[in-house]
């Protein structure tokens, strides 16, 4: 406390050589980044960049026994600087294709890897989950939501996250054909469930879903984040009830906000996706 | 003070009851009971609550589903509201529960949100919820009653040190139906009347329900006597989705004619548990069910009410709707 005291008096102005002594060595400060998630990002980000060199069709084999050379904690940086063929542009392209590993970390190293108590009969944690038709192979931690597990392990960031409390509506997500927030659902609770995101939902030629067409028809999204969720909600209409009536989609729609305001721009959207289908 | 990350805890999913009421007796307070999650996950996520395990009763399939019995219908604690307020046998004979699930929250909340975590959901004051140490928290002073306090949502009635009210709108339906409330654990099985599993501040400040850390509830009985009654529910909130009750009433008539034989009036959010009108129950009985009647049920329903800074605007609110209730 003293130390601490000293220290912000230091920032002020009144700064002394003494002080030096209380603020703890660089070295020893609490590591923001645990080497375990740092050993995990840089995995997750050396298949990515795998995956996309191999798909560019240069030299992948080469870039892989590289890196497996620098595979140790806290690497990620070095594992830039080794490879002084790659281009800056080389090496954003790579970034962005593991952005959503990396904007994932500074969720899941908030707290989400604080340590738990040795397994003792609860859940396992790696899991299968069929999303969009395709069944995926996932490390669940055992109070992970569905929207954490979706957007920053699966990559399915249409999913959004506005409150991540059950209030808004924006990670909607459609389990066994009805729509549930995803924020408050545990992904170890769908197991053996289908699971439809806004990515499962257009054709595979790329022909968008009824309800999609319709809302891009209607001008339904303005700044669009709460979109993928409405049109979420509306497709779990749809599916309950093919041929609402314009007050029961209201009430359908009831649970998701939109801060712009464009309910009756998406109302209209859910009632000509009705007419059209 | 909005944190989104939860605290680490094992996860237990159970597939059958003795084995959810081991581990719940297993862990005790040092265990938390996830039904739909709407209320477990915001304290985990606001960090106001930290179990060590959290035993998820999504599984308990033998605690989901309407079923009638020789007296009325049983309903399994884990059924959804969605259920609840679609179930065409609570629609036909209990509608005000149907008509009270329907009003909760949003689609999305119905469609996981369970009726027994409806009804032992915590209060929803939101100095409690912050994380402030009130009388509610184990701390000493009410936040919600000091002079500077913004107490619109707060209660009328009753407020032993805390004020929060009954968040839940079910609740005084099934008060008003005179439900039984079915609790499980390791040593058996007690039934309980609805009007007695809500827990007064009075009682103990630190519990909104009867149920203790190691008990299940289980089941919500209807009995046949209020089948196919009269029935009124009105539920009164800021905004018409997704909202907690300013004022509810839940009502239920038998009649002869015009004439009230017996009556049932709840209402929700003016106190710590759901308000029983007895009172006006008793007065209106054997009168017409007409204005004069309704004007005098109003009037006797708000006699008592202690309004805090800025709550005096539901007095007129429960009046209007307790006639509302009686006028039909």
């Amino acid at each position: 406390m003293v130390g601490f005291v000293k220290s912000v008096r230091g920032g002020d102005g009144n700064d002394s050589p003494k002080l030096a002594p209380d603020v703890p060595p660089a070295a020893k400060r609490p590591q923001s980044v645990s080497a375990e998630t740092s050993r995990y990002l840089f995995a997750v980000v050396r298949s990515r960049y795998t995956a996309y060199h191999a798909s560019s069709a240069s030299d992948g084999s080469r870039d892989v026994s590289e890196m497996d050379s620098s595979d140790s904690p806290g690497t990620t940086v070095a594992f830039a600087t080794t490879h002084s063929s790659w281009s800056r542009r080389d090496f954003i392209k790579g970034v962005i294709a593991s952005g959503v590993s990396v904007s994932g970390m500074s969720y899941f190293g908030a707290g989400c890897t604080t340590p738990l108590p040795a397994q003792t009969g609860g859940v396992e944690r790696l899991l299968s989950l069929t999303v969009n038709g395709q069944v995926r192979r996932v490390d669940v931690l055992p109070g992970e939501t569905l929207a954490m597990t979706l957007r920053y392990k699966l990559g399915l960031t249409g999913t959004k996250l506005g409150c991540d409390r059950g209030e808004c509506g924006a990670c909607t997500v459609l389990i066994d054909d009805v729509n549930y927030y995803s924020c408050s659902t545990l992904t170890h609770r769908v197991r053996d469930r289908e699971i439809t995101t806004v990515e499962g939902l257009e054709s595979p030629d790329g022909t968008l879903h009824p309800v999609q067409q319709a809302f891009v028809d209607e001008l339904g999204p303005q700044c669009g984040f709460c979109t993928s969720g409405q049109v979420m909600s509306a497709v779990a209409l749809l599916r309950a009830n093919p041929n609402p009536t314009r007050q029961e989609a209201r009430e359908a729609m009831a649970g998701n906000l939109c801060r712009c305001g464009a309910y009756d721009h998406y109302l209209n959207g859910v009632m000509r996706a009705v007419s059209e289908a | 003070m909005m944190k989104d990350m939860m605290s680490g805890f094992e996860l237990y999913q159970p597939a059958d009851v003795d084995d959810a009421i081991q581990l719940i007796d297993r862990y005790g307070n040092r265990g938390w009971k996830l039904a739909g999650g709407y209320d477990s996950l915001d304290w985990f996520k606001n960090r106001g609550k930290g179990p060590e395990a959290v035993i998820d009763l999504e599984g308990l399939d033998a605690l989901k589903g309407i079923r009638e019995t020789t007296d009325g219908v049983e309903i399994g604690a884990l059924t959804t509201l969605t259920e609840v307020e679609r179930s065409p046998l609570l629609r036909d004979r209990y509608g005000l529960l149907a008509d009270a699930a329907r009003r909760v929250a949003s689609p999305q909340i119905r469609n996981a949100g369970t009726l027994g975590g409806n009804l032992s959901q915590d209060t929803r004051c939101w100095y409690y919820r912050y994380g402030v140490d009130c009388y509610r928290a184990g701390g000493n002073t009410c936040y919600a009653a000091a002079p500077e306090a913004m107490n619109r949502e707060h209660a009328l009635f009753g407020a032993s040190r805390c004020v929060a009210v009954t968040p839940s709108d079910t609740a005084p339906a099934l008060v008003a139906l005179d439900a039984e409330m079915v609790v499980r654990n390791a040593r058996g099985e007690r039934v309980i009347p609805a009007a007695d599993f809500f827990m007064e501040p009075s009682v103990d400040i630190q519990r909104m329900t009867v149920l203790d850390p190691d008990d299940l509830l289980t089941a919500i009985r209807l009995p046949a006597s209020w089948a196919g009654a009269d029935f009124y529910f009105e539920k009164v909130a800021d905004r018409k989705s997704w909202d907690f009750a300013l004022v509810s009433v839940a009502a239920a008539f038998r009649t002869s004619g015009a004439q009230i034989d017996e009556a049932s009036i709840v209402c929700g959010a003016v106190q710590c548990i759901p308000r029983r009108l007895h009172d006006v129950e008793v007065l209106i009985s054997g009168r017409t069910r007409n204005e004069e009647t309704a004007a005098l049920a109003g009037a006797e329903a708000i006699r008592g009410a202690e309004p805090l800074d800025y709550n005096h605007f539901k007095i007129p609110l429960m009046e209007n709707l307790v006639k509302r209730a009686v006028r039909g």
